[in-house]
C-alpha cells in the first residue's frame, strides 16, 4: 500500500509537481497545517513572507507577468483571504495566471460563522476564473492540477483554492494528478479557416491598415509571430499599456501607445484607417474613448482567445477566435507583402507635433522642478532600455508607460484594468523573483507607495533587488489633475503631508537617496543602479504637473488635449 | 491669452466651452482657484432607454454538476442589469449534466453577450438562447383556493373547467388546483379566479421549462466533439 500523507503534505507535492518553486504568503490559524508541511519543503518551495496578504497576490502577479509561469500565493482564512481580493480581481481583469490558496475552517464548522470563517468561494467567484473549495484530502491532487491548468491555459486568470482544515490534516495516499483536459472548457479553440481567409482578403485590400496590440500577444507567446505578420504586410501598430513590451519600442512600425494618455498619432489615426486589426486586446474604454465615434470609418478584425470579447464594446466585422500563436501565422501565410509608406508617413506629423508640444518639454526640461517624464526617461536610458518596468497607479504610471522604453517581451508590470494603487511595490518584489537576472524598476507615487509600504520589510528581509523610484509630488497627483481639469481646481483631499521617506528606508535598512536638483538626477540614478540589492530613489517632483496628451473621459479617440 | 492658444483649439472643443483644461486662462474653469462657478443645468439622461427590440428570450444552459454554478450564472444576468423572469434547474437527460432554463427580457445583442459570458464559466458546457418559435414550452402552476368560497360560488368551478385546470385535492378548508400550459393561460386562470374575493389563498408557477425543436441535439454533438478532442490531445 502506498504511503499515507496529510492533505497539507499532498499540497506541497502537488505544487512541486506543477513546477512551483516560489510562494508568496502569510500564515495564520486555518492554514497552519500547510505551513507546518511547508517547513519540510523549504529547499524546493521558496516561501517569501510578505507583510500583508494583498502584497502576496501582487507579488505573485509580478512574478507571473515577467516569468510567464503561474504565480502562487498562500494565506490563511477569513481576513487573510479577504485581504487577497483586490489582487485577485486585478489578476482577473488583467488576465494574470495566479493560484491563491486560502486556509478555511474545517468542513464540520462551515456555515456556522466559525472563527475566521468567510465564504471565500462565494466572495471570489465573480473575480476568479475558477474558485473551488477542497473539502477532502483526496481532492488535493486533482484540485491543484486543475487549478494550474485553468490559470495558465486559454485566457489566463486567477484561481482560488479554499483549503478546509480537515482536508489539510486528513490522511491520503498521494498520486499526482495531471489535468490536461476539461470537457466544459476549450482553452484553445480551433481556428476557423473561413475567418482567416476573410481577414486576409480584408488586409490585402486595405490601403490604410492599423493594428492594435494588447497583452494577449505576450500572453500567447506570439510576439515573434505577430512581428512577422506586421512586417510582411508592413502594418503600423499601436499598443495598449499592457502590450507595451509586445514589440521593441523602437520598431519602425511601432506608432506608440493607444488610449487616454497614449500618443497622438495612433489615437488620431484610429479614426482615419480603413482597417483596424486588434490582436489580444479588449477595447477597454480607456483605449476607445467615446464608442459612438470610435473607428466608425474602418472595418475591424479582432483576434482573441476569449469569445466573449467579440462585439462586447466595439462592433467588429471578422472575429478570429483562438490562440494568436496559431492564428497569426495562418494569416501571415495568406497576406501579401505590401508597403503602406504614405499611410505610415502620415503618422509622422502627429508624432512631431506631440514631440514638440509635449514630449520634449516632459523629458528634457531645462528649468523648474524635476518632472516625472524626465526621471523615467533618464532611468530607461541608464538601463539601456532593458529593464523591467513596474508601476504603481496614477501619474507615475502614466509617465512611466509613456516614457519607459522596451527591448524585450514581458517587461511591463502595471495594473491596467483595475488601476490598483499599492500594486507597484509588491509586484516589483514578485518581478525580482520571477526574473532574477533582470533589473526591476518600480515607479510609484507618494500615495501608492504608502498603500503597501510595509512590503519594504519583505524587500529588506529578502534583499530583493528592487529599484524603487518614488516620484514624490506631495499630491494624489492623478486625482488632483482631474480636479484641476474637471472640478474647477477644487483640491478636495488630494494634497498630502509626507513622511521622511529616507528615514523610513533607513528604518528598513534599505539604501536611499533624494534628488531635488536636475543636476543630481543622473548621479542618483547611477548610484541606485550600481548599488547591489534594493534602493529607494526619491525624486522631488513638480507639485502640480499634468499628464498630457489626454483624451478627456467620454471624448472621441482623436480629440486629444495636448496641454 | 489668445483664444487660439487654447490647447483645445487643435481639435474639436469638448464640453462646449473654452477648454476642459485650465491652462489657457480664458474659460471660467480657471477663474479662481477652488471657486465653484455657477451651476449649469445638466441634461438628465434617462438611465435605461426603453428598447422596442426587447423580447422574452429563453436561455438553455448545460453545466457540469459542480456546486456554486447557479450563483455564477445568475450573476451574469445581474451584472448586465437583466432581470431573470423565471428560472428552472434540474438534472438533464445526460448523466452528470445539469440543465438551466432561464427566461429574460432583453434584446438579441444582450442575449448573445449573456450566452457568451455564461459559456466563459469553466464548468458551463453550453449556453444558447431561443425565441418562443424555436422551442416547445411548458409551465405548471398550483393554486390553493378556499373550499367554502368554491362551494358558495359556482363560477369558481366553471373557471377551472374553462381553463382545463385540474382539481387535485379537496378538503373542507381548501382545494388544490393544477394547470399546465403556457404562461399566458396560467396567468389568465389566476386572474379570473382572483376576481372572486378571498378565493385564492396561494398561487405558484414553476417557471418555464423548454425543449428545442431542432432536429440536432447540440449538447450531444458538443460532448461528442469534446471526446474526440480529448483523445487527440492525449496523443
Ligand atoms: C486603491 C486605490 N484607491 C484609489 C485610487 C484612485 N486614484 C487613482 S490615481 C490616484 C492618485 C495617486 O497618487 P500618487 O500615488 O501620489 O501618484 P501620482 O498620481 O501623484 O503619481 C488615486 C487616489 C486607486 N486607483 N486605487
Amino acid at each position: 500500500m502506498a504511503e499515507k500523507i496529510t492533505g497539507a503534505e499532498a499540497l506541497m507535492r502537488a505544487l512541486e509537481h506543477e513546477g512551483v518553486n516560489t510562494l508568496f504568503g502569510y500564515p495564520g490559524g486555518a492554514i497552519m497545517p500547510t505551513y507546518d508541511a511547508l517547513y519540510d519543503h523549504k529547499k524546493t518551495l521558496n516561501h517569501v513572507l510578505v507583510r500583508h496578504e494583498q502584497g502576496a497576490v501582487h507579488a505573485a502577479q509580478g512574478y507571473a507577468r515577467v516569468s510567464g509561469k503561474v504565480g502562487c500565493a498562500i494565506v490563511t482564512s477569513g481576513p487573510g483571504a479577504t485581504n487577497t481580493i483586490t489582487g485577485v480581481a486585478d489578476a482577473m481583469i488583467d488576465s494574470t495566471p495566479i493560484v491563491v490558496i486560502c486556509g478555511q475552517v474545517g468542513v464540520a464548522m462551515l456555515g456556522t460563522d466559525a472563527f475566521q470563517e468567510v465564504d471565500v468561494v462565494g466572495v471570489t467567484q465573480p473575480v476568479t476564473k475558477w474558485s473551488y473549495q477542497i473539502r477532502r484530502p483526496e481532492d488535493v491532487a486533482w484540485a491543484v492540477s486543475r487549478a494550474f491548468y485553468i490559470a495558465r491555459n486559454g485566457r489566463p486568470g486567477p484561481v482560488v483554492l479554499d483549503f478546509a482544515k480537515n482536508a489539510q490534516t486528513g490522511m491520503v495516499e498521494f498520486e499526482p494528478a495531471n489535468v490536461d483536459f476539461i470537457r466544459s472548457y476549450d482553452p484553445y479553440p480551433r481556428i476557423n479557416k473561413e475567418a482567416i481567409e476573410k481577414a486576409a482578403r480584408m488586409i490585402n485590400n486595405s490601403v490604410k491598415p492599423f493594428a492594435l496590440l494588447g497583452q494577449g500577444v505576450e500572453l500567447g507567446n506570439a510576439c515573434d509571430e505577430v512581428r512577422a505578420f506586421l512586417e510582411k504586410a508592413q502594418i503600423p501598430f499601436g499598443t495598449t499599456f499592457l502590450g507595451l513590451s509586445d514589440m521593441p519600442s523602437d520598431h519602425p512600425l511601432n506608432m506608440g501607445i493607444l488610449g487616454m494618455h497614449g500618443n497622438l498619432g495612433p489615437n488620431v489615426m484610429t479614426n482615419q484607417c480603413d482597417l483596424l486589426i486588434a490582436i489580444g486586446m479588449r477595447f477597454d474604454d480607456r483605449v476607445t474613448g467615446n464608442l459612438a465615434t470610435y473607428a466608425k470609418q474602418a472595418k475591424i478584425i479582432h483576434f482573441d482567445i476569449d469569445e466573449s470579447e467579440f462585439n462586447k464594446n466595439v462592433k467588429i466585422d471578422v472575429a478570429v477566435h483562438g490562440d494568436c500563436k496559431e492564428s497569426i501565422p495562418e494569416i501571415t501565410a495568406l497576406v501579401d507583402e505590401a508597403k503602406h509608406d504614405s499611410w505610415i508617413s502620415g503618422f509622422k506629423p502627429y508624432a512631431e507635433k506631440e514631440y514638440n508640444k509635449v514630449i520634449n518639454k516632459a523629458i528634457n526640461p531645462t528649468e523648474g522642478p524635476l518632472l516625472m517624464g524626465e526621471v523615467v526617461s533618464r532611468v530607461t536610458e541608464a538601463t539601456g532600455n532593458k529593464a523591467i518596468m513596474v508601476t504603481d497607479v496614477g501619474q507615475n504610471q502614466l509617465f512611466a508607460c509613456r516614457y519607459f522604453k522596451f527591448s524585450q517581451p514581458r517587461s511591463v508590470v502595471t495594473s491596467g484594468g483595475m488601476g490598483t494603487m499599492g500594486f507597484g511595490l509588491p509586484a516589483g518584489i514578485g518581478a525580482a523573483f520571477g526574473a532574477p537576472d533582470r533589473t526591476v524598476c518600480v515607479f510609484c507615487g507618494d500615495g501608492g507607495l504608502q498603500m503597501t509600504i510595509q512590503e519594504l520589510g519583505t524587500i529588506m528581509e529578502q534583499g530583493a533587488p528592487v529599484k524603487i523610484i518614488l516620484m514624490n509630488n506631495n499630491f494624489l497627483g492623478n486625482v488632483r489633475q482631474w480636479q484641476e481639469m474637471f472640478f474647477h481646481h477644487r483640491y478636495s483631499f488630494t494634497p498630502m503631508d509626507n513622511p521622511d521617506y529616507e528615514l523610513i528606508a533607513k528604518g528598513y535598512r534599505i539604501p536611499s537617496k533624494t534628488v531635488v536638483d536636475r543636476a543630481d538626477l543622473a548621479a542618483g540614478i547611477q548610484e541606485m543602479l550600481a548599488t547591489p540589492g534594493p534602493f529607494l530613489l526619491q525624486c522631488a517632483i513638480k507639485e502640480e504637473d499634468n499628464v498630457f496628451p489626454m483624451t478627456p473621459p467620454g471624448a472621441n479617440v482623436d480629440e486629444m488635449l495636448l496641454g | 491669452m489668445q483664444q487660439e492658444q487654447c490647447p483645445m483649439g487643435d481639435y474639436k472643443k469638448v464640453g462646449g466651452q473654452c477648454g476642459d483644461c485650465s491652462t489657457c486662462g480664458k474659460c471660467d474653469r480657471a477663474l479662481k482657484r477652488g471657486e465653484r462657478p455657477a451651476e449649469k443645468v445638466k441634461k438628465v439622461e434617462p438611465i435605461m432607454e426603453q428598447d422596442n427590440s426587447t423580447k422574452l428570450y429563453t436561455f438553455l444552459i448545460y453545466s457540469e454538476n459542480i456546486a456554486g454554478l447557479l450563483s455564477q450564472i445568475s450573476a451574469v444576468f445581474t451584472r448586465r442589469q437583466v432581470n431573470i423572469e423565471t428560472l428552472n434547474v434540474c438534472a438533464s437527460s445526460t448523466p452528470g449534466v445539469h440543465k438551466y432554463t432561464i427566461t429574460s427580457f432583453c434584446d438579441e445583442e444582450m442575449a448573445i453577450m449573456l450566452t457568451k459570458q455564461m459559456e466563459k464559466k469553466i464548468d458551463v458546457l453550453r449556453a444558447n438562447y431561443y425565441t418562443d418559435d424555436q422551442i416547445f414550452i411548458n409551465e405548471t402552476c398550483l393554486l390553493k383556493i378556499s373550499s367554502p368560497i368554491m362551494l358558495a360560488n359556482s363560477q369558481v368551478c366553471s373557471i377551472v373547467r374553462q381553463y382545463s385546470a385540474r382539481i387535485v385535492e379537496v378538503n373542507p378548508t381548501y382545494a388544490t388546483i393544477e394547470k399546465t400550459g403556457i404562461t399566458s393561460d396560467i396567468l389568465a386562470l389566476f386572474n379570473a379566479l382572483n376576481t372572486i374575493p378571498e378565493c385564492v389563498l396561494q398561487f405558484v408557477r414553476s417557471g418555464r421549462i423548454a425543449i428545442t425543436k431542432s432536429k440536432v441535439e447540440h449538447l450531444d454533438r458538443y460532448l461528442a466533439e469534446r471526446e474526440v478532442r480529448r483523445k487527440e490531445e492525449r496523443r
